[in-house]
């Protein structure tokens, strides 16, 4: 049975009828046509989901969706300032060589973004250990830690 | 960063590619940002998953619960009847064709199954939870039988057959594949003779999942002539266009026009070499009912019914004389095939190349078999059959070392490849920086302070050898690019080639505007699409920068031309205008006395920048022209003489394909390269930490350097993976960790200090110089990690992965504690 449920989605207010059974993940990719999130494993152990719901990073593919209710859910959708300007985390994972096939993308930069929001200036250890949860199979990690250095820095 | 050319004799062709400086880039050898992939970082690319195509449905594929069993029956009626069903079919509901490799399987199995992962039945529906729900109604009865899962057991005489029949019903005696994985050069038993030292090591190597992020899928789509549009992951767009092609002419399709496109693809490193089961069955669900369908792997499926990389068992020998100097290597190797073939079939062709090529060995004899199981079948993975070759080589290679009483590093600048060499396998090595190569790494790991102490820390190293100037695995090596330049100076390029995440659209992008004079961001291309792309081999091999580079400047030089001639045409009379028009507003306007054969023909005329100027007064205030101008004037000309530039090339690398004896220069240049590894091994939990790895590439040149090193990096963490943590663990036929829980690929976390150091060398028939790249990052990693747990602890384990059990239990024998 389907209930309304209502939450902040990239800064708008969503009002959507959910059936409790689903999956944040679902709702973004095959009710809202957010697709930018990815489905990685459906499993919570690749990250690839990640989006952010009241400031931390959680993996969408688990999260229930009847939890988002009055939440606030930030995708990768709502990165970029709504005249196209990028991110500093994308930017420079464009600009750094972080981005290869692209799949594990959106997550990692949501995963780096919830942790530069809380903390401007991380060292590379919170870095690794903020995307610890994001697989990548083409970087070896390196350049991504290097654009996010790069954001960093891009914010001072 | 060197920077170098070495002694090189270098032709009017090679100038050619090179252009006409050889330092005097634009865009070459400059970190040019990934802007055409900017959708990736705003979540708007359209990867597979996201494709849609009005009406479309899911297709799911039912597998077998046996690795070895009869089918007694199948009934698919219960879920027929499911509501959203639109189709249920099995073997019996689609022509008897076979399809694979060695034409061994059939798509959907009907009568035996012979592996886990055997495609029984599959339905469409309207959702993809629906198609799920049907899998579940479908009763199929079996008898199981016995199942062979060692390839030594499979490979005996009297051993129950796998496959009683070949392709065309002839009965087979053997499990043992046919295919011809023999090489012989020079004398073993004359060398063995004449060694100082002989070493012989056993090595295995294990199953391992390419572990694409994004999950296997493809939408299947049939017009009202059955002609057929597939998007397909492919990175072979032409040759799997041909697989369905020869499928649907089976099917009774014969004639029918085949789209193969690509949408984004999320990694490939082997899984999107051959054509799928997957995709035939997609095919077959989109036939029956007349609507698109789609097919997407979850990724237990990805794990479980994705062919991985096989393993191998290598028994090798090497000799050396009394000044290290290697008389000769002996390598046999056993293949788990699985229960079908797939291009894994094929890696020895590549083992091969470390095999008699990686140092100067002059008597070789490889031999490998590959045998039919009941466990999953394999197909490629980055690098083919090299990883597991080198593996078996550089650890031998160490072995070797001490038993002569050399330090390992010495013994492989003893043994290393030369310029010019060729090698028993008829490769002709051009460029080789493999001298640079060890000693830049024993340099940076500190070798001779910190080799040979044996207190839980020590180095290692290893070496490579991998084709880097494409890899004739077809009867054409080639590439097509068009390109077309339309009159605003926008720069089309239409390959058939593919991306899947490499780069591609940055360095061709970078190679292309070299070559035209335009700027990378003025180029946009196009890949993936079979009806607008030239023929491509593939994006294989670590070919693509190489062979679409090549024709990509071969292509880009003859636009250029092109508006250069539109060029000589159009700025007289254009100058000539302004001039009129000048006077026409200022009477007393004075015309300039200028010097038109400075602009007289192409040869005197530059692009630079999109910015058409003579060469010998590059900022002349009148011939320094906008190219843009110059195509609008040649495009709208209004006598019936207007020209628009479009140049292409179709380039394929003078090579040879392997003969019969299995020799010949399969690629036009070698990369080679060095790891090297530093690692502390905990006695207590047998836990091996890397402290530092160093490696250095021969890339010829840099097209673009960070890109290069990304190539280098994520190489070396697959390789990291594959010596320490990667298993896909089969047992009895069955997948046991279909998960990234219990596959262990590492992450961020795991953080291991990488060094990538790039050895530039230009290669006179590279694009600029450049080398592939894709791959050689991975063959030496799991070897020097091996080697350096040798030289921590004096234990050498040569069977991957290296596991903290595996050290633990090394350790403990050694010290007698069973």
């Amino acid at each position: 049975m389907k209930k309304e449920i209502s939450f902040t989605l990239n800064n708008e207010t969503i009002e959507v009828e959910a059936d409790p059974k689903w999956t944040l993940l679902y709702l973004l990719r095959e009710v809202l046509e957010m697709t930018g999130t990815k489905e990685g494993c459906g499993a919570g152990e690749c990250g690839a989901c990640t989006v952010i719901v009241d400031g931390k990073a959680v993996d969408s593919c688990l999260y229930p969706v009847m939890e988002i209710e009055g939440k606030s859910v930030e995708t990768i959708e709502g990165v970029a300032l709504s005249d196209g300007t990028l991110h500093p985390l994308q930017q420079a994972f464009i600009e750094n060589n972080g981005v290869q096939c692209g799949y594990c993308t959106s997550g990692m930069i949501m995963s780096a973004k919830a942790l530069l929001d809380k903390k401007p200036d991380p060292t590379e250890a919170e870095i690794r250990l903020a995307i610890s949860g994001n697989i990548c199979r083409c970087t070896g990690y390196v350049q991504i830690v290097e654009s996010v250095q790069q954001a960093v820095n891009m914010k001072k | 960063m060197t920077n170098h050319c070495k002694n090189y004799k270098y032709t009017a062709e090679t100038y050619s590619a090179l252009g006409e400086t050889m330092t005097d880039f634009l865009h070459i050898g400059k970190n040019v940002p990934r802007t055409a992939e900017i959708d990736k970082v705003t979540g708007r690319a359209v990867y597979i998953d996201e494709l849609k195509r009005p009406g479309m449905l899911y297709g799911k594929i039912l597998y077998s619960r046996y690795a070895h069993a009869r089918i007694k029956s199948i009934n698919t009626e219960k879920a027929k009847k499911l509501p959203g069903v639109r189709a249920v079919i099995t073997g019996y509901d689609i022509p008897d064709v076979r399809v694979g490799f060695l034409n061994d399987q059939t798509v959907l199995k009907r009568d035996l199954v012979r592996q886990y992962r055997d495609e029984v039945a599959a339905a469409a529906a309207i959702t993809p939870e629906i198609a799920e729900e049907a899998l579940k109604l479908i009763e199929v009865e079996y008898e199981p039988l016995p199942g062979i899962f060692d390839p030594i057991e499979a490979m005996k005489p009297d051993a129950p057959l796998i496959h009683e029949l070949d392709a065309r019903g002839r009965p087979l005696r053997s499990n043992i594949l046919p295919l011809p994985w023999k090489f012989s050069a020079g004398d073993i038993e004359k060398a063995r003779k004449e060694s100082a030292y002989i070493v012989t090591d056993n090595v295995t190597t294990t199953w391992i999942n390419q572990c694409c992020m994004g999950t296997s899928g493809c939408v299947a789509e049939f017009d009202s002539n059955n002609n057929l549009t597939f998007f397909s992951q492919t990175n072979v767009i032409f040759g799997g266009k041909g697989r369905i092609a020869t499928y649907l002419s089976n099917i009774g399709l014969k004639g029918k026009k085949i789209r193969v496109l690509n949408p984004v693809v999320g990694g490939s490193f082997g899984t999107k070499l051959d054509t799928d089961i997957y995709e035939f069955i997609c095919i077959q669900l989109a036939l029956k009912t007349r609507k698109p369908v789609k097919i997407k792997f979850s990724r237990e499926e990805e794990f479980a019914a994705l062919p991985p990389r096989q393993p191998t068992i290598f028994t090798i020998e090497q000799g050396c004389d009394k000044d290290g100097r290697l008389t000769f290597r002996k390598v046999e190797a056993i293949l788990d095939n699985g229960a079908y073939t797939s291009w894994g079939a094929t890696t020895p062709s590549v083992m091969m190349l470390p095999i008699s090529s990686m140092y100067r060995v002059p008597n070789v004899s490889f031999n490998a078999t590959c045998v039919y199981t009941n466990n999953i079948y394999s197909q490629a993975m980055r690098g083919y059959g090299n990883p597991q070759a080198a593996f078996a080589v550089e650890t031998s290679m160490d072995s070797l070392a001490e038993a002569a009483g050399i330090d390992p590093a010495e013994f492989r600048l003893i043994n290393r490849n030369h310029p010019g060499d060729v090698t028993p396998m008829e490769l002709k090595i051009t460029t080789c920086p493999l001298e640079e190569c060890i000693t830049t790494v024993k340099e940076k790991i500190k070798w001779d302070e910190k080799w040979g102490k044996r207190n839980g820390r020590g180095v290692g190293m290893a070496s490579l050898i991998h084709v880097a100037g494409g890899a004739r695995v077809y009867l054409s090596d080639g590439t097509g690019i068009r390109i077309k330049i339309d009159e605003n100076g926008e720069v089309y390029v239409l390959s058939g080639s593919t991306d899947q995440g490499q780069g591609s659209p940055t360095v061709i992008a970078q190679i292309v505007a070299e070559a035209t004079g335009f700027n990378p961001e003025d180029v946009n291309i196009v890949f993936g699409d079979t009806d607008i792309g030239l023929w491509d081999a593939g994006t294989h091999a670590s070919r693509h920068t190489f062979v679409a580079g090549n024709a990509a400047i071969r292509a880009g030089e003859k636009a250029k031309t092109q508006v250069l001639e539109l060029a000589v045409q159009y700025i007289p009379q254009m100058v000539k205008r302004a001039l009129k028009r000048q006077k026409k507003k200022n009477p007393d306007f004075k015309e300039p006395e200028l010097d038109y054969t400075m602009i007289d023909s192409p040869e005197k005329l530059d692009i630079k920048n999109r910015m058409i100027f003579p060469k010998e007064a590059p900022d002349h205030p009148y011939f320094r022209i906008e190219a843009s101008q110059v195509l609008t004037g040649a495009l709208h000309v209004g006598n019936g003489e207007s020209k628009a530039v479009v140049a292409e090339v179709f380039w394929d690398p003078p090579t040879k394909m392997l003969n019969a004896e299995m020799k010949g220069n399969y690629s036009l240049t070698y990369a080679f390269g060095t790891t090297g590894v530093e690692v502390e091994v905990d006695r207590e939990t047998g836990e091996v930490k890397i402290l530092n790895l160093v490696s250095a590439h021969d890339v010829g040149r840099a097209i673009n350097p960070a890109l290069v090193k990304g190539q280098i990096y994520g190489a070396i963490y697959t390789g990291v993976g594959f010596g320490l943590t990667e298993q896909v663990q089969v047992v009895e036929g069955k997948v046991m960790n279909p998960n990234f829980r219990d596959y262990k690929i590492l992450t961020a976390n795991d953080y291991i200090p990488v060094e990538a150091v790039i050895i530039e060398d230009p290669d006179p028939s590279g694009p600029y110089g450049a080398k592939g790249i894709g791959e050689p990052g991975l063959v030496p990693t799991a070897p020097a990690i091996a080697n350096a747990i040798y030289d921590a602890i004096g234990i050498r384990i040569r069977d991957l992965p290296i596991t903290p059990e595996k050290v633990l239990a090394a350790i403990k024998a050694k010290e007698g504690i069973v």
